[in-house]
Protein backbone atom coordinates (compact mmCIF):
# COMPACT_ATOMS: atom_id res chain seq x y z
CA UNK A 1 0.00 0.00 0.00
CA UNK A 2 1.32 3.41 -1.00
CA UNK A 3 1.88 6.27 1.44
CA UNK A 4 1.12 9.82 0.42
CA UNK A 5 0.94 13.42 1.56
CA UNK A 6 -2.50 14.99 1.94
CA UNK A 7 -1.70 18.23 3.73
CA UNK A 8 1.19 20.69 3.82
CA UNK A 9 2.03 23.80 5.80
CA UNK A 10 5.01 26.15 5.90
CA UNK A 11 5.70 28.97 8.34
CA UNK A 12 7.78 32.08 7.70
CA UNK A 13 11.50 31.30 8.02
CA UNK A 14 13.93 33.83 9.44
CA UNK A 15 14.41 35.70 12.68
CA UNK A 16 11.40 34.56 14.67
CA UNK A 17 12.17 36.11 18.02
CA UNK A 18 8.40 36.66 18.23
CA UNK A 19 7.58 33.04 19.04
CA UNK A 20 8.50 29.97 21.10
CA UNK A 21 9.34 26.66 19.43
CA UNK A 22 5.86 25.25 20.03
CA UNK A 23 4.23 28.43 18.72
CA UNK A 24 6.32 28.11 15.56
CA UNK A 25 5.23 24.48 15.24
CA UNK A 26 1.55 25.45 15.48
CA UNK A 27 1.61 27.62 12.32
CA UNK A 28 2.33 24.99 9.64
CA UNK A 29 0.34 22.35 11.55
CA UNK A 30 -2.82 24.48 11.35
CA UNK A 31 -2.13 25.22 7.65
CA UNK A 32 -1.60 21.54 6.87
CA UNK A 33 -4.91 20.52 8.46
CA UNK A 34 -6.69 23.27 6.50
CA UNK A 35 -4.83 22.28 3.33
CA UNK A 36 -6.25 18.75 3.59
CA UNK A 37 -9.92 18.20 2.82
CA UNK A 38 -12.29 17.16 5.64
CA UNK A 39 -9.44 16.44 8.02
CA UNK A 40 -9.97 17.06 11.71
CA UNK A 41 -7.13 17.26 14.19
CA UNK A 42 -8.46 14.27 16.09
CA UNK A 43 -8.22 12.12 12.95
CA UNK A 44 -4.44 12.28 13.27
CA UNK A 45 -2.93 9.23 14.96
CA UNK A 46 0.57 10.34 15.77
CA UNK A 47 2.98 13.27 15.65
CA UNK A 48 6.61 12.95 14.64
CA UNK A 49 8.84 15.91 15.39
CA UNK A 50 12.05 16.43 13.45
CA UNK A 51 14.44 18.70 15.33
CA UNK A 52 17.94 19.00 16.74
CA UNK A 53 17.44 19.26 20.50
CA UNK A 54 20.66 20.96 21.56
CA UNK A 55 19.60 24.32 20.07
CA UNK A 56 16.60 24.72 22.37
CA UNK A 57 16.18 25.78 25.97
CA UNK A 58 13.17 23.44 26.15
CA UNK A 59 14.25 19.85 26.53
CA UNK A 60 12.30 16.93 25.05
CA UNK A 61 10.56 18.92 22.35
CA UNK A 62 7.72 16.58 21.25
CA UNK A 63 6.25 16.88 24.74
CA UNK A 64 5.73 20.60 24.54
CA UNK A 65 4.79 20.62 20.84
CA UNK A 66 2.18 17.86 21.22
CA UNK A 67 0.62 19.72 24.15
CA UNK A 68 0.58 23.14 22.46
CA UNK A 69 -0.87 21.96 19.14
CA UNK A 70 -3.43 19.78 20.91
CA UNK A 71 -2.25 16.26 20.06
CA UNK A 72 -2.39 14.71 23.55
CA UNK A 73 -2.88 11.83 24.23
CA UNK A 74 -1.75 10.68 20.77
CA UNK A 75 1.63 9.06 20.23
CA UNK A 76 4.56 11.40 19.62
CA UNK A 77 8.34 11.11 19.30
CA UNK A 78 11.43 12.97 18.16
CA UNK A 79 13.62 12.01 15.24
CA UNK A 80 17.13 13.40 15.04
CA UNK A 81 19.66 13.19 12.23
CA UNK A 82 21.30 16.62 12.48
CA UNK A 83 20.30 18.85 9.53
CA UNK A 84 18.39 15.90 8.04
CA UNK A 85 16.14 15.48 11.09
CA UNK A 86 13.08 16.58 9.08
CA UNK A 87 13.51 13.90 6.43
CA UNK A 88 14.36 11.34 9.11
CA UNK A 89 11.03 12.20 10.76
CA UNK A 90 9.23 11.68 7.44
CA UNK A 91 10.94 8.30 7.10
CA UNK A 92 9.72 7.16 10.53
CA UNK A 93 6.21 8.43 9.73
CA UNK A 94 6.32 6.44 6.47
CA UNK A 95 7.40 3.31 8.35
CA UNK A 96 4.66 3.67 10.94
CA UNK A 97 1.98 4.03 8.25
CA UNK A 98 3.41 1.30 6.05
CA UNK A 99 3.47 -1.12 8.98
CA UNK A 100 -0.19 -0.43 9.70
CA UNK A 101 0.56 0.84 13.18
CA UNK A 102 -0.77 4.31 12.36
CA UNK A 103 -3.16 5.59 9.69
CA UNK A 104 -2.62 9.33 9.65
CA UNK A 105 0.60 10.91 10.88
CA UNK A 106 1.61 14.56 11.14
CA UNK A 107 5.30 15.38 10.73
CA UNK A 108 6.51 18.72 12.02
CA UNK A 109 10.04 19.90 11.39
CA UNK A 110 10.80 22.78 13.71
CA UNK A 111 13.85 24.66 14.93
CA UNK A 112 14.76 27.83 16.72
CA UNK A 113 18.40 28.58 16.04
CA UNK A 114 18.43 31.89 17.85
CA UNK A 115 17.46 30.92 21.39
CA UNK A 116 21.02 30.37 22.52
CA UNK A 117 23.58 33.11 23.02
CA UNK A 118 26.22 33.73 20.36
CA UNK A 119 28.74 32.32 22.85
CA UNK A 120 26.81 29.04 23.13
CA UNK A 121 26.30 28.86 19.36
CA UNK A 122 30.04 29.30 18.80
CA UNK A 123 30.73 26.49 21.27
CA UNK A 124 28.22 24.20 19.51
CA UNK A 125 29.74 25.13 16.17
CA UNK A 126 33.11 23.92 17.42
CA UNK A 127 31.75 20.42 18.01
CA UNK A 128 30.14 19.57 14.66
CA UNK A 129 32.84 17.16 13.60
CA UNK A 130 34.64 14.31 15.34
CA UNK A 131 35.48 15.92 18.69
CA UNK A 132 38.30 13.51 19.55
CA UNK A 133 40.58 14.05 16.54
CA UNK A 134 39.23 17.05 14.60
CA UNK A 135 37.45 19.67 16.76
CA UNK A 136 40.57 20.11 18.90
CA UNK A 137 42.08 22.02 15.96
CA UNK A 138 39.15 24.43 15.65
CA UNK A 139 37.31 22.85 12.73
CA UNK A 140 33.96 24.37 11.76
CA UNK A 141 30.97 23.49 9.56
CA UNK A 142 32.00 25.85 6.75
CA UNK A 143 35.56 24.64 7.27
CA UNK A 144 34.63 21.05 6.51
CA UNK A 145 32.72 22.00 3.36
CA UNK A 146 35.66 24.24 2.45
CA UNK A 147 37.97 21.21 2.60
CA UNK A 148 35.55 19.47 0.22
CA UNK A 149 35.35 22.55 -2.01
CA UNK A 150 39.10 22.99 -2.27
CA UNK A 151 39.59 19.33 -3.19
CA UNK A 152 36.73 19.51 -5.72
CA UNK A 153 38.36 22.56 -7.29
CA UNK A 154 41.68 20.72 -7.42
CA UNK A 155 40.34 17.51 -8.96
CA UNK A 156 37.76 18.90 -11.37
CA UNK A 157 38.69 22.53 -11.95
CA UNK A 158 35.55 23.80 -10.24
CA UNK A 159 35.84 27.57 -9.69
CA UNK A 160 34.80 30.07 -7.03
CA UNK A 161 32.70 31.77 -9.73
CA UNK A 162 30.76 28.55 -10.24
CA UNK A 163 30.16 28.30 -6.49
CA UNK A 164 28.87 31.89 -6.52
CA UNK A 165 26.48 31.09 -9.38
CA UNK A 166 24.66 28.62 -7.12
CA UNK A 167 23.99 31.43 -4.66
CA UNK A 168 22.91 33.75 -7.50
CA UNK A 169 20.32 31.20 -8.64
CA UNK A 170 18.99 30.42 -5.19
CA UNK A 171 18.64 34.07 -4.22
CA UNK A 172 16.91 34.73 -7.56
CA UNK A 173 14.25 32.12 -6.80
CA UNK A 174 14.20 33.04 -3.10
CA UNK A 175 13.09 36.52 -4.16
CA UNK A 176 9.81 34.89 -5.28
CA UNK A 177 9.22 32.89 -2.09
CA UNK A 178 7.25 34.76 0.61
CA UNK A 179 8.35 32.24 3.26
CA UNK A 180 12.06 32.78 2.58
CA UNK A 181 14.36 34.55 5.05
CA UNK A 182 16.00 36.53 2.21
CA UNK A 183 13.79 37.66 -0.65
CA UNK A 184 16.31 39.70 -2.61
CA UNK A 185 18.49 38.91 -5.58
CA UNK A 186 22.24 38.98 -5.01
CA UNK A 187 24.87 39.58 -7.71
CA UNK A 188 27.83 37.32 -8.41
CA UNK A 189 30.20 40.20 -7.67
CA UNK A 190 28.68 40.77 -4.23
CA UNK A 191 28.97 37.06 -3.41
CA UNK A 192 32.60 36.88 -4.54
CA UNK A 193 33.55 40.00 -2.62
CA UNK A 194 31.81 39.01 0.61
CA UNK A 195 33.92 38.25 3.70
CA UNK A 196 36.00 35.07 3.94
CA UNK A 197 34.60 32.43 6.26
CA UNK A 198 36.82 29.46 5.42
CA UNK A 199 38.72 29.60 2.14
CA UNK A 200 37.32 29.08 -0.53
CA UNK A 201 33.96 29.72 1.16
CA UNK A 202 32.72 33.29 1.61
CA UNK A 203 29.82 34.51 3.72
CA UNK A 204 27.49 34.40 0.72
CA UNK A 205 28.42 30.77 0.02
CA UNK A 206 26.82 29.85 3.37
CA UNK A 207 23.16 29.42 4.24
CA UNK A 208 21.93 31.35 7.26
CA UNK A 209 20.79 29.95 10.56
CA UNK A 210 17.08 30.64 10.83
CA UNK A 211 14.03 29.88 12.92
CA UNK A 212 11.09 28.14 11.31
CA UNK A 213 8.73 25.21 10.97
CA UNK A 214 7.04 23.14 8.27
CA UNK A 215 4.50 20.32 8.37
CA UNK A 216 3.26 17.47 6.21
CA UNK A 217 0.37 15.15 6.93
CA UNK A 218 0.81 11.62 5.61
CA UNK A 219 -1.58 8.73 5.24
CA UNK A 220 -2.11 5.44 3.44
CA UNK A 221 -3.54 4.88 -0.02
CA UNK A 222 -6.93 3.82 1.31
CA UNK A 223 -7.56 7.08 3.15
CA UNK A 224 -5.62 9.55 1.01
CA UNK A 225 -8.36 10.39 -1.53
CA UNK A 226 -10.73 11.17 1.31
CA UNK A 227 -8.47 13.98 2.44
CA UNK A 228 -7.06 15.28 -0.82
CA UNK A 229 -8.00 15.16 -4.52
CA UNK A 230 -4.32 15.25 -5.48
CA UNK A 231 -2.30 13.22 -2.99
CA UNK A 232 1.43 13.18 -3.65
CA UNK A 233 2.94 9.72 -3.25
CA UNK A 234 6.25 8.52 -1.86
CA UNK A 235 7.80 6.33 -4.55
CA UNK A 236 11.29 5.88 -3.15
CA UNK A 237 12.91 6.55 0.20
CA UNK A 238 16.68 6.19 0.29
CA UNK A 239 18.65 6.59 3.49
CA UNK A 240 22.33 6.08 4.20
CA UNK A 241 25.11 7.10 6.55
CA UNK A 242 28.78 8.01 6.21
CA UNK A 243 31.74 8.28 8.55
CA UNK A 244 31.51 11.02 11.19
CA UNK A 245 35.16 11.79 10.62
CA UNK A 246 36.34 13.18 7.31
CA UNK A 247 39.57 11.37 8.03
CA UNK A 248 37.86 8.05 7.32
CA UNK A 249 35.90 9.05 4.22
CA UNK A 250 36.88 7.38 0.94
CA UNK A 251 37.37 10.77 -0.76
CA UNK A 252 36.61 14.45 -0.30
CA UNK A 253 34.80 15.16 -3.55
CA UNK A 254 31.46 13.46 -2.96
CA UNK A 255 29.10 12.76 -0.08
CA UNK A 256 29.05 8.95 0.03
CA UNK A 257 25.78 8.73 1.97
CA UNK A 258 24.09 10.84 -0.72
CA UNK A 259 25.31 8.58 -3.51
CA UNK A 260 24.03 5.51 -1.66
CA UNK A 261 20.68 7.04 -0.61
CA UNK A 262 20.06 8.23 -4.18
CA UNK A 263 20.78 4.77 -5.56
CA UNK A 264 18.22 3.25 -3.20
CA UNK A 265 15.56 5.85 -3.96
CA UNK A 266 15.94 5.59 -7.75
CA UNK A 267 15.79 1.82 -7.60
CA UNK A 268 12.65 1.78 -5.39
CA UNK A 269 10.91 4.41 -7.51
CA UNK A 270 12.10 2.82 -10.76
CA UNK A 271 13.08 6.18 -12.19
CA UNK A 272 16.29 7.52 -13.65
CA UNK A 273 17.96 10.76 -12.55
CA UNK A 274 17.04 12.29 -15.92
CA UNK A 275 13.35 11.75 -15.16
CA UNK A 276 13.41 14.00 -12.08
CA UNK A 277 11.59 17.18 -13.09
CA UNK A 278 12.08 19.18 -9.90
CA UNK A 279 14.47 18.76 -6.98
CA UNK A 280 15.09 20.38 -3.63
CA UNK A 281 18.64 19.66 -2.51
CA UNK A 282 20.68 20.43 0.59
CA UNK A 283 22.63 23.58 -0.31
CA UNK A 284 23.95 24.40 3.18
CA UNK A 285 26.98 25.71 1.28
CA UNK A 286 27.23 26.39 -2.44
CA UNK A 287 29.70 23.50 -2.89
CA UNK A 288 27.09 21.19 -1.35
CA UNK A 289 24.63 21.94 -4.18
CA UNK A 290 27.33 21.33 -6.80
CA UNK A 291 28.15 17.95 -5.23
CA UNK A 292 24.40 17.20 -4.98
CA UNK A 293 24.01 17.57 -8.79
CA UNK A 294 26.73 14.95 -9.18
CA UNK A 295 25.77 12.63 -6.31
CA UNK A 296 22.15 12.54 -7.54
CA UNK A 297 23.24 11.83 -11.10
CA UNK A 298 21.85 15.04 -12.61
CA UNK A 299 25.29 15.44 -14.22
CA UNK A 300 28.47 13.32 -14.34
CA UNK A 301 30.94 13.41 -11.46
CA UNK A 302 33.07 16.54 -11.58
CA UNK A 303 30.69 18.41 -13.90
CA UNK A 304 28.60 20.11 -11.19
CA UNK A 305 30.32 23.45 -11.76
CA UNK A 306 29.54 23.33 -15.46
CA UNK A 307 25.93 22.31 -14.70
CA UNK A 308 25.23 25.57 -12.87
CA UNK A 309 27.30 27.61 -15.34
CA UNK A 310 25.05 26.33 -18.13
CA UNK A 311 21.99 27.14 -15.98
CA UNK A 312 20.88 23.49 -16.15
CA UNK A 313 19.46 23.79 -12.62
CA UNK A 314 17.23 26.75 -13.52
CA UNK A 315 13.62 26.31 -14.60
CA UNK A 316 13.97 25.46 -18.29
CA UNK A 317 17.25 23.59 -17.72
CA UNK A 318 17.78 19.83 -17.44
CA UNK A 319 16.79 19.58 -13.77
CA UNK A 320 15.43 22.63 -11.93
CA UNK A 321 16.93 22.64 -8.42
CA UNK A 322 15.95 24.68 -5.35
CA UNK A 323 13.54 26.96 -7.13
CA UNK A 324 12.12 27.82 -3.70
CA UNK A 325 15.45 29.51 -2.89
CA UNK A 326 17.03 26.51 -1.18
CA UNK A 327 18.57 26.65 2.26
CA UNK A 328 20.60 29.56 0.90
CA UNK A 329 17.69 32.00 0.56
CA UNK A 330 15.02 30.36 2.71
CA UNK A 331 17.36 30.02 5.69
CA UNK A 332 18.14 26.74 7.41
CA UNK A 333 16.16 25.96 10.58
CA UNK A 334 17.88 22.59 10.71
CA UNK A 335 15.03 20.33 11.89
CA UNK A 336 12.51 22.07 9.60
CA UNK A 337 14.54 21.92 6.39
CA UNK A 338 13.71 18.40 5.17
CA UNK A 339 9.99 18.99 5.76
CA UNK A 340 10.22 22.38 4.05
CA UNK A 341 11.79 20.73 0.98
CA UNK A 342 8.97 18.20 0.92
CA UNK A 343 6.23 20.86 1.04
CA UNK A 344 7.88 22.61 -1.93
CA UNK A 345 7.97 19.44 -4.02
CA UNK A 346 4.32 18.74 -3.13
CA UNK A 347 3.37 22.26 -4.27
CA UNK A 348 5.27 21.77 -7.53
CA UNK A 349 3.67 18.39 -8.22
CA UNK A 350 0.21 19.80 -7.50
CA UNK A 351 0.94 22.73 -9.83
CA UNK A 352 0.58 25.26 -7.00
CA UNK A 353 4.05 26.83 -7.02
CA UNK A 354 2.94 30.06 -8.74
CA UNK A 355 5.74 32.06 -10.38
CA UNK A 356 8.20 29.30 -9.52
CA UNK A 357 6.13 26.50 -11.09
CA UNK A 358 7.90 23.91 -13.24
CA UNK A 359 5.24 23.28 -15.88
CA UNK A 360 3.71 19.84 -15.73
CA UNK A 361 6.05 18.44 -13.07
CA UNK A 362 5.03 14.93 -12.05
CA UNK A 363 8.16 13.49 -10.42
CA UNK A 364 10.16 15.35 -7.79
CA UNK A 365 13.00 14.64 -5.40
CA UNK A 366 14.26 15.83 -2.02
CA UNK A 367 17.87 15.43 -0.89
CA UNK A 368 18.45 16.24 2.77
CA UNK A 369 21.94 15.92 4.23
CA UNK A 370 22.72 15.77 7.95
CA UNK A 371 25.97 17.17 9.29
CA UNK A 372 28.78 16.92 6.79
CA UNK A 373 27.10 13.96 5.12
CA UNK A 374 26.89 11.67 8.13
CA UNK A 375 23.26 11.10 7.11
CA UNK A 376 21.47 11.56 3.80
CA UNK A 377 17.82 10.99 2.95
CA UNK A 378 16.68 11.04 -0.67
CA UNK A 379 12.93 10.88 -1.29
CA UNK A 380 11.23 10.58 -4.66
CA UNK A 381 7.67 11.85 -4.88
CA UNK A 382 5.10 11.49 -7.64
CA UNK A 383 1.75 13.09 -8.32
CA UNK B 1 50.25 12.02 30.44
CA UNK B 2 46.46 11.83 30.26
CA UNK B 3 44.63 12.33 26.97
CA UNK B 4 43.08 15.54 28.30
CA UNK B 5 46.31 17.35 27.40
CA UNK B 6 45.79 16.61 23.70
CA UNK B 7 44.42 19.60 21.79
CA UNK B 8 43.98 23.31 22.36
CA UNK B 9 40.62 22.39 23.84
CA UNK B 10 40.06 18.74 24.69
CA UNK B 11 36.51 17.39 24.52
CA UNK B 12 37.23 13.72 25.34
CA UNK B 13 39.61 13.32 28.29
CA UNK B 14 38.93 9.58 28.46
CA UNK B 15 39.58 7.08 25.67
CA UNK B 16 40.92 3.55 25.30
CA UNK B 17 43.80 4.98 23.27
CA UNK B 18 44.91 7.59 25.82
CA UNK B 19 48.53 6.49 25.56
CA UNK B 20 48.57 8.47 22.31
CA UNK B 21 49.14 11.68 24.30
CA UNK B 22 52.04 10.18 26.24
CA UNK B 23 53.78 9.20 23.00
CA UNK B 24 53.06 12.60 21.51
CA UNK B 25 54.81 14.27 24.45
CA UNK B 26 57.84 12.07 23.69
CA UNK B 27 57.77 13.40 20.14
CA UNK B 28 56.27 10.26 18.64
CA UNK B 29 53.28 10.16 16.33
CA UNK B 30 51.66 6.80 17.00
CA UNK B 31 48.90 4.86 15.33
CA UNK B 32 47.48 1.45 16.17
CA UNK B 33 47.62 -1.92 14.47
CA UNK B 34 45.13 -4.72 15.00
CA UNK B 35 46.84 -7.75 16.55
CA UNK B 36 44.62 -10.14 14.64
CA UNK B 37 44.27 -8.87 11.06
CA UNK B 38 47.13 -6.35 11.02
CA UNK B 39 45.01 -3.39 9.85
CA UNK B 40 46.67 -0.05 10.71
CA UNK B 41 44.82 2.99 12.01
CA UNK B 42 45.46 6.68 12.16
CA UNK B 43 43.70 8.19 14.04
CA UNK B 44 44.30 5.26 16.41
CA UNK B 45 41.48 2.86 17.30
CA UNK B 46 41.28 0.37 20.15
CA UNK B 47 38.73 -1.80 18.33
CA UNK B 48 39.38 -3.01 14.80
CA UNK B 49 36.92 -1.61 12.26
CA UNK B 50 37.63 -4.43 9.84
CA UNK B 51 37.61 -7.64 11.92
CA UNK B 52 36.14 -6.34 15.23
CA UNK B 53 39.09 -7.67 17.22
CA UNK B 54 39.73 -5.65 20.38
CA UNK B 55 43.47 -6.11 20.87
CA UNK B 56 46.01 -3.81 19.24
CA UNK B 57 49.55 -2.56 19.44
CA UNK B 58 51.07 0.88 18.95
CA UNK B 59 53.11 1.56 15.84
CA UNK B 60 55.12 4.67 15.07
CA UNK B 61 54.24 6.80 12.07
CA UNK B 62 56.90 8.73 10.19
CA UNK B 63 54.73 11.84 9.89
CA UNK B 64 55.47 11.96 6.17
CA UNK B 65 52.51 12.54 3.93
CA UNK B 66 50.77 14.39 1.14
CA UNK B 67 48.47 17.40 1.58
CA UNK B 68 44.95 16.25 0.61
CA UNK B 69 43.12 19.56 1.10
CA UNK B 70 43.28 22.74 3.17
CA UNK B 71 41.25 25.73 4.28
CA UNK B 72 41.84 28.93 6.20
CA UNK B 73 39.36 29.44 9.00
CA UNK B 74 38.39 33.08 9.52
CA UNK B 75 35.21 32.57 11.56
CA UNK B 76 36.51 30.51 14.49
CA UNK B 77 34.53 28.62 17.12
CA UNK B 78 34.77 29.26 20.86
CA UNK B 79 38.26 28.82 22.22
CA UNK B 80 39.98 29.41 18.87
CA UNK B 81 39.16 33.11 18.29
CA UNK B 82 42.58 34.15 19.61
CA UNK B 83 44.47 32.24 16.90
CA UNK B 84 42.20 33.04 13.92
CA UNK B 85 42.71 33.13 11.02
CA UNK B 86 44.42 29.74 10.98
CA UNK B 87 45.00 27.28 8.16
CA UNK B 88 43.97 23.66 8.51
CA UNK B 89 45.23 20.85 6.33
CA UNK B 90 44.25 17.24 5.82
CA UNK B 91 47.21 14.95 5.29
CA UNK B 92 47.21 11.49 3.73
CA UNK B 93 49.88 9.77 5.81
CA UNK B 94 52.53 7.65 4.09
CA UNK B 95 51.71 4.63 6.26
CA UNK B 96 47.98 5.03 5.62
CA UNK B 97 45.30 6.97 7.43
CA UNK B 98 44.74 10.70 7.58
CA UNK B 99 44.93 13.53 10.03
CA UNK B 100 43.79 17.10 10.28
CA UNK B 101 46.00 19.76 11.86
CA UNK B 102 47.19 23.35 11.62
CA UNK B 103 49.62 24.16 8.88
CA UNK B 104 52.57 25.82 10.55
CA UNK B 105 55.37 27.19 8.46
CA UNK B 106 54.00 27.14 4.93
CA UNK B 107 52.61 30.48 3.66
CA UNK B 108 49.12 30.16 2.15
CA UNK B 109 50.33 31.15 -1.31
CA UNK B 110 52.83 28.29 -1.31
CA UNK B 111 50.20 25.71 -0.35
CA UNK B 112 49.37 23.19 -3.03
CA UNK B 113 47.16 20.15 -2.78
CA UNK B 114 49.31 17.04 -3.29
CA UNK B 115 52.50 18.65 -1.98
CA UNK B 116 54.74 16.64 0.36
CA UNK B 117 54.50 17.61 4.01
CA UNK B 118 55.64 16.39 7.40
CA UNK B 119 53.62 16.16 10.61
CA UNK B 120 55.53 17.19 13.73
CA UNK B 121 54.46 16.58 17.38
CA UNK B 122 54.36 19.87 19.31
CA UNK B 123 53.73 21.35 22.75
CA UNK B 124 52.24 24.83 23.23
CA UNK B 125 55.13 26.67 24.79
CA UNK B 126 53.55 30.06 25.29
CA UNK B 127 50.96 28.88 27.81
CA UNK B 128 51.54 27.43 31.27
CA UNK B 129 49.21 24.47 30.97
CA UNK B 130 50.51 21.47 29.04
CA UNK B 131 48.80 21.19 25.65
CA UNK B 132 49.94 18.71 23.05
CA UNK B 133 49.21 18.82 19.35
CA UNK B 134 50.87 18.32 15.99
CA UNK B 135 51.42 20.56 13.00
CA UNK B 136 51.79 20.19 9.27
CA UNK B 137 55.11 21.55 8.07
CA UNK B 138 57.53 21.49 5.16
CA UNK B 139 59.26 18.10 4.90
Amino acid sequence: MKVGIVGIGHGKFGNRSDATVQELAFEPFKQAIEDAKNLRRDNIDALVVGSVPEYHMQRSLPGVVAEYIGMNPKSTWLTEAACASGSAAIRTAYMSIKSGMHDIVAVIGVQKMRELSTEEILALMGRVGDVQWESIFGTTFPGYYALYANRHMYEFGTTKEQLALVAVKNHYYGSMNPNAFFQKEVSKERILSSDDVAYPINVFDCCANADGAACVIMTNEKLAKKFNDTPVWFEGLGSASAQMSLLRRPNLVEIPSAVEAAKQAYSQAKVKPSEIQIADVHDCFTIAEIMAYENLGFCPKGKGGKFIEEKQSYIGGKTPVNVDGGLKAKGHPVGATGVSMTTEIVKQLRGEAGKRQVTGAEIGLTHNVGGIGQYTFVHILRR
Amino acid sequence: MPFKYFGKINFTPYTKVDKFAEYLQQGKLMGTQCKKCGEKYFPPRADCLKCMNDTYEWIEYSGKGILHSYTTIHAAPKGFEDIAPYTLGIVDLKEGGRLIAWIKDIPDKELKINMSVKVIPRIFEEIEEIKLYYTIEKP
